[in-house]
């Protein structure tokens, strides 16, 4: 269990965190999705003892996380933002480091390294330095680091920026899958897709707010499931309806072209801060 | 042992770049060798004794500090800054007591290794070095000194610029004035005071004394005093660091 107490983090006058509150219980999908410079990896340094929190408190199963909290340390695994690989040593030589400082014994670095080598498809170039790596290859790398030592926390910091549909969907196959075996995960993304996809709760943040916090298909229930847009005055116009004829019959009062489609959550953080997710 | 986890990774780092880390160990120490050992080391004696042997325990304590600070500093400052891989050992099991003392071992490690390359080079111009078990305890006294000042510059430091001043400003000046190149008594009484009690100073003095100098225990227990002052400083900012 994760609990969020009143969390604020400030760089100057800037609070790149604001008084956040939250509990994430054992086993849950949780989700952060929020524009660039929300907060969302601020969250996650702190949760992982990178960073101090300036107020509040963080706090896995009643401690307040710090560095020398080796147990709670063993029992997260991180894929930050961005890589944190040795560049000058191989992939196998990257993992067995990480192996060992998870205080993990010969055999089982061994069998587990190969076997996430090959899971990852990185087994022939598992040799090769780090640093030598593309960069869909290092994100590969970084994500089956974070899991060779099996821990009960996964984070995930946007873990798919930058890689194509098919390499996308394996991830989230394999999220879904490791979650329904009890790994409890907490993803941040700015990709609504991702947050709607996987995740039972999203918190929707911003400007280092959570302006809402609930299950996607509540988040858009709470505003409506439908979606009128229509162009008004030069600008778009969006009106939530609860039913799909609710929203069409609206549209008959119309003398512009207009669109009728499902809301997402997208929709729900432009009504909640008149600010879209991807754009910033 | 997360502690032998940070050793191995260094160790496998050194090895990848074993032919360069001994070249560039001993091309430094080759010239002041070559400046004073042929150059002037024939002709000139110091406190009664030639200067090469004189000059050889500074070559080498002189080195084995700039190794130790500058190896554990830069490594430090570019996985914090650049590789980010600080990150991911924070993150890890270690403690930063336990991260501290390995990283420290590994400064150790590599002065006492560079130590021993000039030693080497050093037989070819004079003979005079007594090596000793004390001499020994004093190097790996010196480099642990030098490597937990390392630690924290590592650590501190914004960028890999300032890495550069650092040396200026505080190694560079004590390689000169520690008594490396010539005896500390000819300063003026104040200053010698002032410079006597640096650590270089006294590793110079113990390496050149050895065991059997006047009061030979100072220096082990200065150099001790050094580490166990600076230690929990280093401890304190890897527990801060970002
Ligand atoms: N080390 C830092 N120093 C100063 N400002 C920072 C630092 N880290 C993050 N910020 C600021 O805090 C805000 C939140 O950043 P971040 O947590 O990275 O957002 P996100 O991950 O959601 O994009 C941003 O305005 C960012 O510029
Ligand atoms: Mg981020």
């Amino acid at each position: 269990m994760i609990e969020y107490q009143n969390v604020s983090k400030f760089y100057g006058d800037l609070a790149a965190v604001d008084g956040i509150s939250l509990d994430i219980p054992d086993g849950e999908f949780f989700g952060l999705l929020g524009p660039n410079g929300a907060g969302k990896t601020t969250i996650i340094r702190m949760t992982t003892a990178l960073t101090a929190v300036s107020s509040g408190a963080i706090l896995i199963d009643g401690e307040p996380i710090n560095r020398d909290l080796s147990k709670t340390k063993q029992r997260f695994g991180v894929v930050p933002q961005y890589t944190n690989l040795e560049a000058e040593i191989s992939a196998r030589q990257n993992l067995d480091y990480h192996g060992r400082l998870y205080g993990m014994d010969t055999s089982l670095r061994k069998s587990k390294i190969d076997e996430l080598l090959e899971f990852a498809e990185l087994s022939d170039r598992a040799d090769d330095k780090a640093s030598s790596y593309s960069s869909g290859m290092r994100r590969r790398l970084m994500i089956i680091k974070a899991l060779m030592h099996s821990p009960d926390v996964l984070f995930l910091d946007e873990p798919t920026v930058g890689l194509d549909a098919t390499a996308r969907r394996n991830i989230w196959d394999l999220l879904r899958n490791m979650n329904s075996q009890g790994l409890t995960i907490f993803l941040t993304t700015h990709y609504l897709e991702e947050a709607q996809a996987l995740c039972s709760r999203v918190g929707l943040i911003d400007k280092g707010k959570m302006v809402q916090l609930d299950s996607p298909s509540a988040l858009i229930a709470s505003h409506g499931n439908y979606i009128l847009e229509y162009f008004k005055d030069g600008e778009m116009v969006y009106q939530f309806f609860n039913a799909r004829e609710e929203a069409v019959k609206a549209s008959e009062w119309l003398n512009a072209s207009f669109q009728v489609r499902e809301a997402n959550l997208e929709d729900v953080f432009v009504a909640l801060t008149n600010r879209r997710i991807a754009e910033s | 042992m997360t502690f032998k986890a940070v050793i191995w990774k260094d160790w496998i780092v050194f090895l990848n770049k074993i032919a360069s880390n001994t070249i560039s160990a001993v091309v430094g120490p080759t010239l002041y060798l070559l400046a004073f050992g042929w150059g002037i080391g024939g002709q000139v004696s110091v406190a009664g004794q030639s200067y090469v042997s004189f000059v050889i325990p500074g070559i080498v304590a002189m080195n084995s500090m700039s190794v130790s600070f500058g190896i554990i500093a830069s490594s430090l400052n570019i996985s914090r800054l650049y590789d980010k891989t600080f990150e991911a050992e924070m993150m890890s099991p270690i403690t930063p007591v336990a991260y501290t003392m390995a990283k420290v071992a590994v400064g150790i490690g590599r002065g006492i290794y560079c130590a021993t390359l000039i030693i080497a080079v050093s037989l070819l111009f004079d003979r005079s070095l007594v090596l000793s078990p004390y001499f020994l305890l004093v190097l790996a006294l010196n480099c642990a000194v030098f490597s937990i000042i390392g630690f924290i510059v590592g650590l501190l430091i914004k960028s890999h610029g300032d890495m550069a001043k650092v040396s200026n400003f505080v190694i560079t000046p004590m390689s000169f004035l520690c008594g490396t190149l010539f005896p500390l008594d000819r300063f003026p009484v104040l200053l010698r005071a002032l410079f006597e009690f640096l650590p270089l100073s006294m590793a110079v003095t113990g390496l050149r004394q050895g065991a059997a100098g006047p009061n030979s225990w100072v220096v082990p227990a200065v150099l001790a005093a050094w580490c166990l002052v600076l230690f929990p400083v280093a401890v304190n900012v890897c527990k801060k660091a970002e």
